[in-house]
């Protein structure tokens, strides 16, 4: 894996959004806090987490959606800072938004819904060209270009993300950010539409951030896993050690919450509860983020956040008591 | 084997007969399909307003006080401004003053005593001898212009201003919207009386012999202080919609794929609050015009001879003892265009924004 190139890597990103608290004063939310890590051309990473620890705020801030408060997004090589480069960096990363409801703009006919990043980045020479490319983007996942004149409230859920993807691969990016696609789906749609981005990652050669809560969803198309918690990476490493041998006690709970299908296997195996809640974001506990609720907590996890540490080639774990 | 079955079978038991439930085939499914056309937000919103009564008659009605303004004037032998007992090279006639309904003056009794035929004065004529008639029609016609006018331009102020105030958001829209406090606490009928004064003194020498001249500079006042004062509420309710627009996804998604923020304005958010456009600029229309035929009442609207509805209803308070009819007549004519208006506009809220019916 680290012959490969990396496509993007993320530097010390860090997203604090301001909180007003009573008259002219305002709280920083650390919404997402020193994440750094590597995708490498052609894999897919998964990044998972409790809601309200960052994931999504990653996924938009690393397409400059929101300005990074600090921190360094290189896709390609190249740095992205600057109108410039981010006019082009978004013809080559794109988004699949988690909610197929609301991020679909019901005034919009799915044609021009697909057809509007074409639009936006000037890619056809004439009509009849658009329209044989929102066909082709159309096939692509799945519809029928008679749905072409329709608008988005006339579909299903499955369908309406569909339109989404299609939207997404219209102006031939590489990498893409997929930001809870299956979510609001149904458990049978969801299986369709996960296949449905593993074949088309084999066809075009796309890159994802798989973001997900989902665990069994992001194991089977991820190739590495990232686990978040409050704003922090904590554990990163390939899909299957990471899944099989979870270091960080985080992770290591996250996975036995996971539902086994075999009744027999999900007796044996014995559910680990933390104790206490998720802090508030905006009172974050000093060191380590996890230590207030974390089995293994020492006086030093009070003193300073652990640093990510290579435990085996390609998993890193960010915890003092190994 | 199955011969069994069927002689076991009790006749009064209720096990169903699996024979009789047969599987669809393909054609048949097909046929079961039913698929809803595909329509738009505009047809569905003229769809729902195709069913309220009251809306449709309102619409009726308007369209038909429209067509008599706009065409009667082409056909009609009178002019508005014309007086009939002053012919050219002749003494004025008195006789065409104040005449009540379908009577004619001395000169035109003579003419139909002769065999020529005459159109009658509908609604008599004013005490300067002009037909009323077609002052009544050439003052809706003011009116509707005036309403019309000004709702588009408080529209495309309120439009602009509110949709860039909601959508740059932060100190941009503080900024902005004390601006809209600020004029929006000033008293607008001060401010048009302050007006049509200032103006009269600096515009008659400016626009004297243009088109512009014949409508008066009250009119133009009007026109100025619409663009200056009403816009504030249409851009409000623009903002308050951007607003909330602005949180949706589709808007985010409109950014990731890199689109601009002008873009953004047009494809997805001003379409995205037509529906509200429509209705306030529906509702915008009749306030004009009560406005200006107010105005034109304390004689600060058209100028002479131009009529308008409301200067002809002021005109006829003078003789109000003995002509009724020539206030009655334009005071209907305000109130059934005012009244189909409204009924319309909330017909067509009700049609288009049916979060907004109690």
């Amino acid at each position: 894996m680290s012959e490969q190139k990396n496509l993007l890597e993320v530097k010390h990103l860090k997203q604090y959004f301001d909180v007003p608290n009573g008259f002219l004063r305002s709280l920083k939310l650390k919404a997402v806090d020193d994440v750094s890590f590597n995708i490498a051309e052609g894999e897919t990473l998964g990044l998972v987490g409790e809601s309200g620890c960052g994931k999504t705020t990653v996924g938009r801030t690393i397409l400059q959606l929101y300005k990074p408060t600090d921190g360094e997004v290189w896709f390609d090589g190249t740095k992205i800072e600057g109108k410039k480069t981010i006019h082009e960096f978004r013809r080559n990363a794109q988004m699949v938004f988690q909610d197929p409801y609301s991020s679909l703009d019901p005034r919009m006919t799915v044609s021009d819904i697909i057809g509007e990043p074409l639009d936006v980045h000037h890619l056809y020479s004439n009509r009849k060209e658009r329209e044989e490319k929102i066909g082709h983007l159309m096939d692509l996942v799945g519809l029928t270009s008679d749905h072409a004149s329709r608008y988005a409230h006339e579909f299903s859920g499955g369908q309406r993300q569909r339109i989404g993807i299609a939207r997404a691969l219209a102006v031939d990016p590489k990498f893409i950010v997929c930001d809870e696609p299956v979510s609001a789906l149904d458990v049978s749609i969801q299986a369709q539409i996960v296949n449905m981005f593993e074949d088309l990652q084999k066809k075009l050669g796309l890159t994802y951030l798989f973001i997900a809560h989902d665990l069994l969803v992001v194991k089977h198309i991820s190739t590495r896993i990232a686990v978040m918690y409050l704003g922090k990476l904590i554990e990163i490493g390939p899909s299957d050690e990471l899944y099989h041998r979870p270091i960080h006690p985080y992770t290591i709970s996250l996975l036995s919450a996971v539902p086994v299908p075999d009744p027999n296997v999900a007796r044996a195996n014995k559910r680990i509860h933390l104790e206490g809640d998720v802090p508030s974001p905006l009172h974050m506990p000093s060191g380590c983020p996890f230590r207030t609720r974390c089995p293994r907590a020492t006086a030093k996890c009070a003193e300073s956040m652990p640093e990510l540490k290579e435990i085996t080639p390609g998993h890193s774990v960010a915890c003092h008591n190994l | 084997m199955k011969k069994d079955t069927q002689i076991k079978k009790n006749p009064l038991s209720l096990q169903l007969d699996l024979s009789s439930f047969e599987k669809a085939t393909d054609e048949e499914k097909f046929l079961q399909q039913r698929m809803r056309e595909s329509t738009t937000f505009f047809k569905d919103g003229m769809k729902r307003l195709s069913k309220n009564k009251i809306a449709m008659i309102s619409l009726a009605v308007i369209t038909l006080i429209v067509l008599i303004a706009i065409f009667v004037p082409m056909f009609y032998p009178y002019d508005y401004g014309q007086q009939l007992g002053i012919v050219a090279g002749q003494d004025s006639d008195s006789s065409y003053n104040n005449l009540r309904p379908f009577e004619y003056g001395e000169t035109e009794l003579k003419r139909i005593e002769a065999g020529e035929k005459i159109f009658p004065h509908i609604f008599g004529t004013d005490a300067h001898g002009r037909d009323y008639a077609i002052r009544v029609i050439y003052g809706t016609r003011i009116s509707l212009v005036v309403g019309f006018f000004a709702s588009i331009i408080v529209l495309i102020i309120g439009v602009i201003y509110g949709s860039i105030s909601g959508y740059y958001g932060g100190k941009v829209d503080l900024i902005m919207m004390r601006i809209v406090d600020i004029i929006y606490s000033l008293p607008d009928l001060l401010m048009i009386i302050l007006l049509s004064v200032v103006l009269k003194q600096t515009l008659t020498p400016v626009i004297e012999g243009t088109p512009l001249g014949k409508l008066g500079t009250g009119m133009i006042s009007i026109f100025i202080v619409f663009a200056l004062l009403y816009w504030v509420s249409m851009a409000r309710l623009i903002r308050g919609q951007i607003l909330s627009i602005k949180q949706q996804d589709y808007v985010l998604n409109a950014r990731s794929i890199g689109a601009k923020s002008g873009h953004i304005i047009r494809r997805h958010m001003l379409p995205n609050c037509i529906s509200v456009i429509i209705i306030s600029t529906a509702l915008q229309i009749p306030s004009a015009i009560f406005t200006e035929s107010f105005l034109s009442f304390l004689g600060l609207g058209v100028a002479m001879p131009m009529p308008s509805l409301g200067s002809l209803a002021s005109d006829a308070l003078s003789g109000i003892y003995s002509y009724a009819y020539r206030l009655i007549i334009p005071a209907i004519t305000i109130c059934l265009i005012v009244l189909s208006l409204n009924l319309l506009g909330d017909g067509l809220r009700d049609a288009f924004d049916p979060k907004l019916k109690k």
